[in-house]
């Protein structure tokens, strides 16, 4: 593998750009120069952290810290499930629900992926798990907050129809299912569109990183379809694993629809 | 008795005592947000609530919550629709034509789309569906509130034909020249208190 190496003057001519941009904003008097700054700095920050973290990460090659790195990432994305709803499960059900969901699903893919096709050694090495399971996670995070949103809004919209299957003496199951269905195609819709635009609208980002980095593209090409396929097993299971649990929770055990549950 | 109802209570309802037996009607009024809606909802098991309730001597909880809705139906005054035409609203929809003519509907309105109804029709219709599950007790919330005279005799004989079944009916209703007709005695809530009238 070749790939050209980067140094702190090549990121700050590039880094002008930015100055640029902030200069266009002062003299078209956009106000954006001072927020831009501050979020290309935030930028900077982060990922030269992640940078560290990663490198500390791939030095020790250990279990714990890989798994507390991976559990550490499950968490910020469970905030951010909840963040995007405008409903929410009362109680420990707000933040528990997505994340537990993603937990399993992110969790159990990206297992799936390094103990059968990739297979490092050893299996948890984290220069594989944790590029994979940041992957797999951001678009289980997209699908289970997607499903979620609409399955709540849904059943919101159809409350007199839900109750009046119910008062006829249908079970709960039946009477929630439009609800769920619609809930499990809105979260299944962005990865159907991705896997159906890409290589033609788009190249997703982490083929072409790896042919930067010197990957043969037809090695990069698979290990995109691999992610394309662990990224779309991990969404199915997530959402299914998540409108399931939230409907149910929305009915109580006489099988009456509880809207008192969402805070 | 077929229903009884002993300390039943919510939010919003102090605790009620009621009976009906087989082939009853008993009347229930009073002023708008007095909790009559609330009553009904709370036998039928649609909202928390406590108390104790049976159906034929047999208490509430050993049914499941449908199986306790399928005997004890509660019709609201502004029914739901779940699908697109009429007919996948009801189990066997060309079996009810016989009872959906008595109500001034045709055959073929099974075929309409619901959204595509008036008011009116929609309430029969809500009605026929919930006879359609032969229930044993019927909650009725304003069933004929939305109903021009005409229409509201075919409903009120359906319900004379439904109480000569056996069925058993709680009926809110506004219209005291109704309830006369229909039921037998009448209850009266008030800020969430349920009393016998007369009583």
């Amino acid at each position: 593998m070749s790939y050209i190496q980067l140094d702190m003057i090549d990121l700050a001519l590039a880094g002008l750009l930015v100055l640029a941009n902030a200069g266009l904003s002062l003299w078209l008097q956009l106000g954006l120069e001072r927020r831009m700054l501050i979020a290309a700095a935030r930028m900077v920050v982060q990922l030269s952290l992640v940078g560290m973290v990663l490198k500390a990460l791939f030095l020790a090659v250990s279990p714990l810290w890989t798994g507390l790195a991976a559990l550490a990432m499950i968490a910020f994305a469970g905030h951010e499930i909840l963040a995007r709803q405008d409903r929410r499960f009362g109680g420990w059900w707000a933040y528990g629900l997505g994340t537990g969901s993603m937990l399993l699903a992110a969790g159990l893919v990206t297992i799936f992926a390094l103990t059968t096709q990739l297979r490092p050694d050893p299996w948890y090495h984290p220069q594989y798990a944790i590029p994979l399971l940041g992957m797999v996670l951001g678009n289980t995070m997209t699908g289970i907050s997607l499903g979620l949103q609409t399955l709540t809004g849904a059943v919101v919209d159809q409350r007199v129809a839900i109750e009046a299957r119910l008062a006829l003496g249908v079970a709960a199951g039946e009477a929630v299912l439009p609800a769920m269905r619609k809930a499990l195609k809105a979260a299944a819709m962005p990865i159907v569109n991705a896997m159906g635009t890409t290589g033609l609208v788009s190249l997703p980002g982490m083929m072409t990183g790896q042919i930067l980095g010197g990957v043969d593209p037809a090695q990069a090409v698979k290990y995109q379809i691999l992610i394309m396929f662990l990224i779309s097993g991990g969404t199915a299971a997530g959402a299914v694993t998540a409108v399931t649990l939230g409907a149910r929770r929305l009915f109580d055990q006489r099988q009456r629809l509880r809207l008192d549950r969402l805070g | 008795m077929m229903l009884e109802v002993e300390g039943l209570t919510r939010p919003g309802l102090n605790p009620a005592f009621l009976h009906l037996a087989a082939g009853e009607c008993v009347a229930v009024s009073g002023p708008s947000g007095a909790g009559k809606t609330l009553l009904l909802r709370a036998i039928a098991d649609l909202d928390p609530n406590e108390g104790r309730v049976s159906l034929d001597g047999a208490l509430r909880e050993s049914f499941s919550g449908p199986a306790w809705r399928c005997q004890v139906t509660y019709m609201a005054a502004e029914p739901g629709w779940w699908a697109e035409t009429v007919a996948q609203h009801f189990r066997h929809w060309p079996g009810l034509s016989g009872m959906a003519s008595r109500l001034g509907l045709q055959a073929e309105v099974g075929a309409a789309p619901v959204a595509r109804l008036s008011t009116g029709e929609r309430q029969r219709l809500a009605l026929l569906r919930a006879l359609e599950g032969e229930p044993k007790v019927l909650l009725l919330d304003e069933p004929t509130a939305a109903l021009d005279a005409v229409a509201c005799h075919g409903v009120e004989a359906l319900l004379s034909q439904a109480l000569g079944n056996g069925v058993a009916i709680l009926l809110v209703s506004h219209d005291r020249a109704q309830a006369d007709r229909l039921a037998g005695r009448h209850l009266l809530v008030e800020a969430g208190c349920v009393r016998e009238e007369g009583a």
